[in-house]
C-alpha cells in the first residue's frame, strides 16, 4: 500500500515537472508553418545566424526576449514573401547594423576580427620555433681522467 | 639581451591594453547604422486623436526629436524629466514613438495614466504596438532618442535614459548647431 502511494506521488510529479518544461517550450518557440522546405530551412539557418541585440550572447532563435520574437516574425513574414538570405540580412544590417550578424562582414573595420587571432597564432608560433633553435645545446660535461675513473669506482 | 626578446614583452602589452579599453566599452552601446541617412518613415495613429496620423514625413523643415518610450520601461521614467525639461527649455519639438505598450494585451492603456502622472511634454504620440517602426529605427532597448535634422536626416542617436550630462554636453549643442543649417 505504502509502497504504490510512493509510486503515485513519483508519477504524480515526473508529469507535473514535464507539463510544466512542455509548456515552457512551447511558449518560447512560436510554430511557423511554411509553403516548402527550402523556405524553413533558410528560416532555421537564419535565426540561428542574428543575434539576439537585448541578451547579446544568443541568437534570436535561443532568445526569449521581445525584441528576438519580432526578428523571427519579420524573418518569417519576409521569407515567406519570397525574399532570399540576402534580403533578409541587409534588411537586418540596414536597421540594427553589423551587429545583428554573428559572422561579421570582413571589412577594414573588421579586419582585426579576421586576422588578428590567425595572425597571433602565426607569430606565437615563429617565436616558439625560433627560441627553440636557438636554444643552446645542453653542454656535456666534459670529464677529465681522474674523475671518470672515481665514477667507475663507484659503480663498481 | 638581444632586442628580440623584448617583442613578446611588447605583443603582451599591447594585447592587456587593448583588453582593458574593452572592459570600459559599454557593450549596449551599439553603433547605430542610422547616423546620416533619413529618417525611416512611418505613419501611425496619434494616441489622444486616434482618427489623426502622424509621420516622419510632417516633421520635415524642422529639427526634432523622435524619444522611444513605453510605460512598462523603468528608464523612460527615470528620463522622463530631464528630457521633458529640456523639450520644453529649448522648446524642441519631440515625437514619442509608444513602442509595444498602448494596445498591447498587457499594458492596455497604462501609457495615459503614466503621461497623465509624469506629463506629456510630445508634440504628439505615435502608437507602435506591434513594434514594427520600432524595427525599422533598429530599437533594441527603450528608451532611445534620435536627433533629426531639418531635411529629414538622422544626426544622432541616444541609447538609453537621458541624464543631465548628455543635454548640457551633447543634445543641447547639436540642436542649436541643426538650428543654423539651411532647411
Amino acid at each position: 500500500m505504502k509502497h504504490s502511494m510512493h509510486l503515485l506521488l513519483l508519477s504524480f510529479f515526473i508529469t507535473l515537472s514535464l507539463s510544466f518544461s512542455l509548456s515552457l517550450y512551447a511558449g518560447s518557440i512560436e510554430t511557423y508553418t511554411f509553403k516548402t522546405a527550402e523556405q524553413e530551412a533558410l528560416y532555421k539557418g537564419l535565426i540561428k545566424e542574428l543575434r539576439c541585440l537585448v541578451c547579446q550572447n544568443q541568437d534570436i532563435g535561443d532568445s526569449n526576449a521581445k525584441l528576438a520574437q519580432d526578428l523571427r516574425r519579420q524573418t518569417y513574414e519576409m521569407i515567406s514573401k519570397g525574399s532570399s538570405r540576402e534580403d533578409v540580412i541587409t534588411y537586418m544590417v540596414e536597421r540594427y547594423g553589423d551587429f545583428v550578424l554573428y559572422r561579421p562582414p570582413f571589412k577594414m573595420k573588421t579586419l582585426l576580427l579576421w586576422v588578428g587571432p590567425p595572425l597571433f597564432l602565426f607569430l606565437s608560433l615563429l617565436f616558439l620555433f625560433k627560441f627553440l633553435r636557438n636554444r643552446p645545446k645542453t653542454a656535456e660535461i666534459e670529464l677529465d681522467k681522474k674523475q671518470r675513473e672515481s665514477i667507475r669506482a663507484l659503480l663498481k | 639581451m638581444k632586442k628580440t626578446h623584448l617583442i613578446p614583452l611588447f605583443i603582451f602589452i599591447l594585447l592587456a591594453l587593448l583588453l582593458y579599453r574593452g572592459l570600459s566599452l559599454n557593450s549596449r552601446n551599439i553603433p547605430s547604422p542610422f547616423i546620416g541617412k533619413p529618417a525611416p518613415a512611418f505613419d501611425l495613429p496619434r494616441l489622444y486623436q486616434k482618427d489623426q496620423r502622424i509621420s516622419a514625413k510632417s516633421m520635415k523643415g524642422q529639427v526634432w526629436i523622435m524619444n522611444v518610450f513605453a510605460s512598462w520601461c523603468q528608464s523612460c521614467r527615470a528620463e522622463h524629466l530631464v528630457l521633458s525639461n529640456f523639450i520644453r527649455h529649448y522648446k524642441v519639438p519631440t515625437v514619442g514613438l509608444n513602442y509595444k505598450d498602448y494596445g498591447v494585451k498587457d499594458y492596455g492603456n497604462d501609457v495615459i495614466n503614466w503621461l497623465a502622472q509624469l506629463g506629456n511634454p510630445y508634440i504628439a504620440i505615435a502608437i507602435d504596438t506591434e513594434g514594427r517602426t520600432g524595427i525599422d529605427y533598429g530599437v533594441y532597448g527603450v528608451p532611445e532618442s534620435f536627433v533629426i535634422d531639418k531635411k529629414g536626416i538622422i544626426r544622432y542617436k541616444f541609447t538609453g535614459p537621458i541624464d543631465q550630462k548628455a543635454v548640457t554636453e551633447t543634445l543641447v549643442p547639436l540642436i542649436l548647431k541643426l538650428r543654423q543649417e539651411p532647411a
